[in-house]
């Protein structure tokens, strides 16, 4: 499945947020959104997964979905949106309920993606009983449980202190390696983008546009340190004037 | 290292402002105070007639319930309370369900509801007694009232404040409306909900006891107001012992359904 986003441009009111935003998404490809604060990549990924209607321009999906997705497209939150009054199997079994499957068959599912992302002795805690980078582990493990083609990821390691961030971003580059699913991942941590993307799309301040889309050579299971600061730089140069201007923006408000 | 160094302690600063609450001390407060009321009366400084002493109000209590005359009080006084409760707090549950999630329901509703709700529920039982007679269904549509208001109240600002990125995750996997109320937003709203019955509770206790003063022959209102005008005092505040023992049960329960559905918190 391939994503087209069209030309899409969107207003709040009185306030332009997005210009003219055009770009593919390849099959299996993770696709970075980076922009200052503000500048309207939420409101952007929001568009995409189909919860706002765009005032221009279209989105749009070339190829059906393989059969046994349940949710083609499919949300990570930055606040995990959890709900707190279950525990965390069924959180994930949550999103399947309505699915056509018979109980035995979901909680398969569950167990199986709680195992992949670690989760296995958690099964029966409750969301506040778990960290920050627990309780995105079962963000993720409800994405997969609808077996995705495309993640929708809305900074989704922001709320977290750097060294789970960098645990989990480990954990999630190996759990992305080896399969189809692709991801179009927000943030404005350019550390994340040169160590996750494929391509980086790097949005301007409010209102938005294309200000350029940069590719990064190398599989990102071979990327070093070295590789993700020499492109964190580069992407850096690129927005330093535009951050600096939506700074003193937000200063002047 | 330090000897012949002249060391000053810390001084210790962070004492004070952390109340703990006590196991015993409140009952020992309790029991001291009813010693002193006793006193008070086994000395004769107040007539029997103004204040009884606890233990002739014990005593008046075990009469009324070894004699069995106050059941047929108490159980009408539940059977209103019961029905007045439930129907009002159906109602409320569904307006404000549908206040909390339906534009139209709320443009329409948000301002009958603040205009009736100051409105003292007791000063309409005249006007249902003329429309529903002098029975049992003015007394429980009186109780139904009080109890609707505030309960569509506490619904209808639960389902408010149900984290919206809760909905917009539901809506995300396509999970179907209906079940985005019944398992998202209802469980949310769960804790106003029941803070809601601890007002709604309260509220029908007091104006099952209102109206059967106004118009009653059974009920422990009546038996009170009874009890008054016969200048029976010790009978008197035994049914007002009454009453307390079951408000203190009602809030007994709704603290048991609190711990055992918002036991996630
Ligand atoms: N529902 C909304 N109504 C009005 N303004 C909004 C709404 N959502 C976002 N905005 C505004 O649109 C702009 C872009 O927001 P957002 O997409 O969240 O930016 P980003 O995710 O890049 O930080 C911000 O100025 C924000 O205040
Ligand atoms: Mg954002």
């Amino acid at each position: 499945m391939e994503l087209l986003v069209q030309s899409v441009s969107h207003d709040f009111a009185d306030l332009a947020v997005l210009r003219d935003i055009s770009f593919r998404v390849a099959p299996g490809e993770i696709l970075a959104l980076v922009g200052p604060s503000g500048c309207g990549k939420s409101t952007l990924l929001a568009i995409i997964g189909g919860l706002l209607h765009p005032q221009k321009g279209r989105v749009a999906t070339i190829g059906a979905p393989p059969d046994g997705s349940f949710n083609p497209m499919t949300f990570v939150f930055q606040d995990f949106a959890l709900l707190p009054w279950r525990s965390v199997a069924d959180n994930v079994g949550f999103v399947l309920e309505h699915a056509p499957l018979d109980a035995s068959e979901r909680g398969n599912i569950v167990a199986d993606v709680l195992r992949r992302t670690g989760l296995v002795e958690f099964a029966h805690s409750y969301p506040k009983q778990l960290s920050g980078g627990m309780r995105q582990r079962v963000g993720i493990a409800r994405a997969l449980a609808v077996r995705p083609e495309l993640l929708l990821m809305d900074e989704p390691f922001s709320a977290l202190d750097a060294q789970t961030r960098d645990l989990l971003i480990e954990d999630f580059v190996s759990l992305m390696s080896g399969n189809r699913m692709g991801a179009v991942y927000v943030t404005h941590n350019l550390e994340e983008a040169a160590r996750l993307a494929d391509r980086v799309v790097v949005l301007s301040r409010r209102p938005a546009r294309i200000r350029e889309i940069v590719e990064l050579p190398l599989a990102r299971e071979s990327r070093d340190a070295l590789f993700v600061a020499a492109h964190q730089r580069s992407l850096w140069s690129l927005i330093r004037d535009e951050a600096a201007a939506a700074a003193r923006e937000i200063a002047d408000a | 290292m330090l000897e012949g160094t002249e060391t000053v302690a810390v001084r210790f600063r962070g004492g004070g402002f952390t109340p703990l609450p006590g196991r015993y001390s409140a009952w020992l407060a309790f029991l001291i105070g009813l010693a002193a009321w006793q006193g008070v009366c086994s000395l004769g400084w107040v007539s029997p007639l103004f204040l009884p002493s606890p233990f002739r109000i014990a005593v008046a209590l075990s009469q009324l319930v070894i004699s069995g005359e106050i059941w047929p009080h108490l159980w009408a006084s539940l059977i209103r309370i019961g029905g007045g409760w439930l129907v009002g707090t159906v109602a409320g549950l569904a307006i404000g369900l549908a206040m909390g999630l339906l534009t139209l329901a709320r443009a329409v509703g948000m301002p009958m509801v603040s205009a009736l709700f100051p409105i003292p529920k007791i000063a309409l039982l005249p006007l249902l007694i003329l429309w529903l007679g002098i029975g049992e269904t003015a007394k429980i549509a009186t109780i139904a009232l009080g109890v609707f208001f505030p309960t569509v109240i506490a619904v209808y600002s639960g389902v408010d404040a149900v984290p919206r990125n809760l909905i917009r995750m539901a809506q995300s996997f396509e999970v179907p409306t209906a079940a985005i109320v019944w398992k998202v937003i209802l469980p949310g709203a769960m804790p106003a909900i029941l803070a809601g019955f601890r007002i709604s509770a309260a509220t029908a206790l007091l104006l099952v006891v209102s109206a059967e003063m106004i118009g009653a022959e059974t009920g422990l209102g009546a038996f009170v107001l009874e009890a008054g005008n016969l200048m029976q005092t010790d009978r008197l505040l035994a049914g007002v012992v009454i009453l307390s023992l079951l408000g203190l049960v009602i809030g007994r329960a709704i603290s048991i359904l609190e711990r055992r559905l918002l036991r996630w918190r």
